[in-house]
């Protein structure tokens, strides 16, 4: 299911597993097989800061809970000093609210652990590109905290989506996949991943507050 | 003299340096005051009306008795105490001056009765101060917050008849006394009464916020072992059965993979997307038909909503119309099925997605177009409508829109 969308990658990707459970660890590694370079693992905050800094990869995957802080405290590290090195976040629970600390505070989307090896290696691989991997549940969750509030029409900066923008995350709530998308509001799939970006980066600095509202409004533990 | 975290000791008596219970000693070393003063006031206080010796007395029963090796007490005030003292002082000197200023006006309140009282307030505050400031502040956040809560209520609903009650009884009383005679004795008496009942309640206050506390803690204690009961039940329906098959079907690995999928979407959705009463609410309803399905059916359902919508026939229908549409894409499509509700202020429309085989529309299948007949004529009873959207290799998909009854809102 991967799209081609920009130059044919051929260098192998390096990356880096961040979970505190060794036993996942061994399964990814096992299932991304040789499509993938794993160059380093980490069990906690520290650790993985540590590996980051010293292997550079290109992409690092990132367990949403891990002791020392989770997964925001490894973001917060090595987000500043180390921007060309992206983050895809790994989460048990598929729950937006898990998630989006640990996007804003800058992984480009997450998956859940029970996705196939074959999926995974293709978020890794669009991480890689610089687009954003968003599942059917996130951009919900995107539409549902970008309605609520009140706010200008004409305003589309940081705190509304384009009506263009609302369309694509529509439909990838619905579950169809980029080129799908891409053929039903009739673009090319590069336009699509353009607004799915431009959605990722007002999830990550739009009005803190909305969000914040959002988030304590729909906090259910 | 230190407790730790308390920034004041508590206040006890003295077991040195004290002439008859320590109660002076004590209360001195306390608030920092020279032990003389303290003295003094209570003496000018017994001389005026009396009310220093029942102070005096109310403190001696109160005050616990220091420590073995308390040390005697000394005049030394901490930062804390100073700060109180100049606030002690400064409020007495108001007061003082509001007393002289109303005297001026020809109004003696300095009287038989405002002064005691005024020293009562007084006394009862010190009274207060005996417990640690950190247990104090536990203890008004655990009250506070439970009292406050069930007080609002309380006031709301009860208030007015509260209050209408206590006038009633208060005039009754003030005519029963009148019909007897002097209606200004019977005022007095009356205003004794109250005093006394008041006096009562203060001196019992202690004790009841002690036992406003001990019921919150237990309330708090009966509501961790429900919830924790409740896991307890989840986890032995549920997941200890779901290892037991497991075991037994081990050498069917398809079956294993099936068990364990639907055991960890339903502990899942248990732990982390609890989405309210099946009986109010749509999505919440829908949440339910869809976990029936996954487990009769073999599939797995992904479910994402925006927004919400409460309950009424027309919305009864949509979810019966959404399961059957659920139902038709786990039978032919297999695997796994996207479902994706979006509920506004205009409609409630629900998107439901497989990615099976797909059909040619013009060569629809009959099981298929039998159910899809259904769907689309529920739908359209309802006031809806249903599409169908397919293409050969490409799965399908269903889309359901109920428009907002007019004057209907929903809610997100």
């Amino acid at each position: 299911m991967s799209e081609t969308t920009g130059p044919v990658r051929r260098r192998v990707l390096r990356v880096v597993l961040v979970d505190d459970h060794r036993l996942f660890r061994a399964g990814v590694r096992s299932e991304l097989g040789e499509r993938v370079e794993v160059v380093g693992e980490a069990g906690d905050v520290d650790e993985a800061v540590t590996v980051i800094r010293d292997t550079h990869p290109d992409v690092v995957l990132l367990d949403v809970h891990l002791p020392g802080g989770g997964g925001r405290a490894v973001l917060d590290s090595c987000v500043p000093e180390l921007p060309d090195v992206r983050f895809l976040a790994l989460s048990v629970s598929d729950a937006a609210d898990d998630v989006i600390g640990v996007v804003r505070g800058g992984a480009r989307g997450y998956v859940t652990k029970a996705i196939s090896g074959d999926e995974l290696v293709d978020a890794i691989t669009r991480v890689a590109d610089g687009d954003a991997v968003f599942s059917p549940r996130l951009a919900g969750f995107v539409l549902d905290a970008f309605s609520s509030g009140t706010v200008d029409v004409d305003d589309e900066g940081l705190d509304s989506l384009s009506p263009r923008e609302r369309e694509v995350m529509r439909l990838i709530a619905r579950g169809y996949t980029y080129r799908e998308v891409a053929r039903d509001l009739v673009l090319s799939v590069k336009t699509v991943e353009t607004h799915v970006s431009a959605v990722l980066r007002k999830l990550q600095l739009s009005n803190r507050h909305e969000l914040a509202r959002w988030a304590a409004a729909h906090r259910i533990v | 003299m230190d407790h730790g975290t308390s920034q004041q000791p508590r206040a006890t008596r003295a077991r040195r340096g004290r002439v008859l219970g320590g109660v002076c000693a004590g209360i001195a070393a306390h608030l920092g005051w020279p032990v003389l003063r303290v003295r003094a006031g209570f003496l000018l206080l017994t001389l005026a009306s009396g009310l220093g010796a029942v102070l005096y007395a109310a403190y001696w029963a109160w005050l616990p008795i220091a420590d073995e090796d308390g040390e005697p007490p000394k005049g030394a005030s901490a930062d804390g105490e100073g700060r109180d003292l100049a606030g002690a002082l400064g409020l007495g000197a108001l007061a003082i001056g509001v007393l002289l200023v109303l005297s001026l006006r020809g109004i003696d309140l300095v009287g038989s009765w405002f002064t005691p009282l005024v020293l009562v307030g007084a006394g009862v505050g010190v009274l207060w101060r005996q417990s640690d400031e950190a247990r104090r502040t536990a203890l008004l956040s655990d009250v506070s917050a439970s009292a406050r809560a069930t007080t609002r209520t309380a006031v709301r609903r009860r208030g007015p008849r509260i209050l209408l009650g206590l006038a009633l009884v208060l005039i009754g009383i003030v005519g029963v006394a009148a019909s007897q005679g002097d209606v200004v004795a019977s005022l007095k008496g009356l205003a004794a009464a109250l005093l006394a009942v008041i006096g009562v309640g203060l001196v019992l206050l202690p004790f009841v916020l002690g036992w406003w506390r001990d019921l919150a803690a237990e309330r708090r204690a009966r509501i961790r072992s429900e919830e924790r009961a409740e896991v307890a039940a989840q986890v032995h329906d549920s997941v200890l059965q779901t290892l037991t098959l497991i075991q037994r079907a081990a050498h069917d690995s398809d079956e294993v993979v099936r068990l364990a999928r639907t055991e960890e979407r339903a502990l899942r959705r248990w732990l982390y997307a609890p989405v309210g009463d099946p009986a109010a609410t749509f999505v919440a309803a829908l949440e339910s038909e869809i976990a029936d399905v996954e487990s009769t059916y073999a599939c797995a359902v992904e479910l994402v909503h925006v927004g919400d919508a409460p309950r009424d026939e027309r919305i009864d229908a949509l979810v019966a119309a959404s399961r059957e549409a659920i139902v038709n894409a786990a039978k032919h499509a297999g695997g796994s099925v996207a479902v994706y509700v979006e509920c506004g202020p205009e409609a409630v429309e629900v998107f439901v997605r497989d990615r099976g085989p797909g059909f040619d529309p013009a060569d629809v299948p009959d099981d298929r177009l039998g159910l899809r007949e259904s769907v689309v004529a529920r739908m359209g009873r309802a006031g809806g409508s249903a599409h169908v959207r397919s293409q050969a290799g490409e799965g399908t998909e269903v889309s359901l829109v109920l428009p907002a009854a007019l004057g209907a809102r929903s809610t997100t």
